[in-house]
């Protein structure tokens, strides 16, 4: 109930802004909502939607594969986290538009170093995060397991995972924003379509209906995902909680 | 149904471990003692003295000593100091999850024993902590161990409580003999479960008498019990 006034007051807020910025500066509400139909009948929104959605999972399903595991062994070893501690710092500190830029320099304006550069981007985000989830695992219900002879993927599954389950949750919610936004600017460098592909176009025509139209859409469908996907997930993860 | 042989052969020479300051303190000197299979034997001795190190040591957690243990084949169950358990898994979930293959039958009797039939699918964070300590003893029992180490599992219980858990304990060791060692601070504890009392020293701990009770523990009556527990008591301050 408090969503809905929430939303229809960022509505009202900014039909009040269309009218005193003007049309051209500021379409309202209606104008954006006309566009985003006129474009999902022609179907040119749903490939966009779909080729940057697809490049969002990819990048961030490798981010975070990878930065899960760097950031495991990082915690758990003091040699690994004293060798990749700089790396780290220097890839956090690396601005996206360096490592875009120079992945396409290097590999070609292909789909593999588009996504490459995304993962690169969140990567060290998420190794960060989880290491200091695996600095806090439990010793004594690893002693546990060594007692009981748990092999290693089920202590892993068991007694690992749902110790990091609210730093993973923490670098997914972080990294898919932050994913989704950079996907735009590969896009907009360097690909034939997607969502930030659009909105260069739209750029160039100053077309603000058609930035926000394409826009709001992946807002829209992240909300979705974040809604009936991340949420359920941790609800389930977090059940023994409310106990 | 145990190999021939010693099943438990313990001989720790010496054990120490050193400070954040870089001091280096002995806490186990001279520890050797054999158990058949199907014993069991107590640890008593002053809080500090080395107890729970010495039952880490033969459990595998610390290969930081000198001298050698030989444990039974097979596997290990151990209940230690705190119930130990997985919070996000249910009751049974604790359990399974380190006993796969403990039969469905298996598991309801142990259950029966330990009064938890009903929670089954309940949480550890539901539990109070004497159901939490029966579920740590119901998944020692549950792997079947050919070695049990218990680490004080009835501290901080209040007195009934403890001796309830106490007498099913022993029910359950009772009902599938295996080489149980139980360390405790409770004399009538020890005397209560136990064949063999290994009496220790404060640190570094040393054995200072082996004690063993004659007949078996179902025989013993309230007047044997009080009687081994003044003859523990006056050793222990003989020895202080």
């Amino acid at each position: 109930m408090i969503r809905l006034v929430s939303f229809a007051l960022f509505l009202a807020t900014w039909w009040i802004g269309s009218l005193f910025a003007g049309a051209r500066l500021l379409p309202d509400p209606a104008t954006v909502f006309e566009t985003i139909l006129a474009e999902a009948r022609s179907g040119a929104l749903f490939l966009h939607l779909g080729a940057t959605l697809a490049r969002v999972f990819l990048a961030f399903t490798l981010a975070m594969a990878l930065g899960t595991a760097l950031g495991l062994l990082m915690g758990r070893s003091r040699l690994a986290d004293r060798l990749g501690d700089t790396w780290l710092l220097i890839l956090l500190n690396l601005p996206a538009l360096v490592v875009i830029v120079l992945a396409y320099i290097w590999a070609g304006l292909t789909e593999a170093a588009a996504i490459a550069a995304v993962a690169v981007n969140k990567l060290p985000n998420a190794a960060v995060t989880v290491r200091e989830g695996a600095r806090a695992l439990d010793p004594d219900l690893d002693e546990m397991a060594r007692v009981f002879a748990m092999p290693r993927w089920k202590s892993f599954r068991h007694v690992v995972l749902p110790q990091l389950a609210p730093y993973l949750a923490a670098a997914s919610r972080s990294g898919l924003s932050l994913v989704w936004k950079i996907v735009l600017v590969v896009e907009l460098l360097g690909r034939p379509n997607g969502v930030g592909f659009e909105i260069g176009i739209a750029f160039q025509l100053f077309d603000v209906t058609r930035i926000l139209a394409y826009a709001l859409s992946f807002t829209a469908v992240v909300l979705i995902i974040e809604t009936f996907m991340v949420q359920p997930f941790e609800r389930h993860a977090a059940r023994w909680r409310s106990a | 149904m145990q190999p021939a042989g010693v099943p438990l052969d313990v001989l720790i020479t010496r054990k120490n471990y050193v400070t954040a300051s870089g001091e280096r303190h002995d806490v186990l000197r001279d520890i050797a003692f054999k158990l058949g299979a199907g014993e069991v034997a107590a640890f008593v001795g002053p809080s500090g003295c080395g107890k729970t190190t010495i039952l880490r040591l033969i459990a595998g957690l610390d290969p930081d000593f000198d001298g050698a243990i030989a444990r039974p084949p097979g596997t290990l169950g151990m209940v230690f100091q705190e119930p130990r358990l997985l919070p996000w898994r249910t009751v049974e979930q604790n359990i399974r999850l380190v006993a796969p293959h403990c039969a469905d039958a298996t598991l309801a009797a142990l259950f029966d024993v330990l009064g938890l039939a009903q929670h089954r699918a309940h949480f550890p964070g539901e539990l109070s902590l004497g159901l939490a300590r029966r579920v740590a003893l119901a998944r020692a029992f549950a792997v079947e161990p050919s070695l049990l180490i218990l680490d004080e599992p009835f501290a901080s219980l209040d007195g009934p409580l403890a001796a309830r858990l106490r007498d099913e304990l022993s029910l359950l060791v009772g009902r599938r003999p295996v080489t149980t060692l139980l360390v405790t601070h409770d004399i009538d504890e020890a005397v209560r479960l136990a064949d063999r009392l290994f009496l220790l020293s404060a640190r570094p701990a040393r054995i200072l008498a082996d004690v063993t009770i004659p007949g078996s523990r179902s025989a013993r009556n309230e007047a044997d019990i009080a009687a081994l527990k003044a003859d523990i008591s006056q050793r222990l301050r003989e020895a202080r």
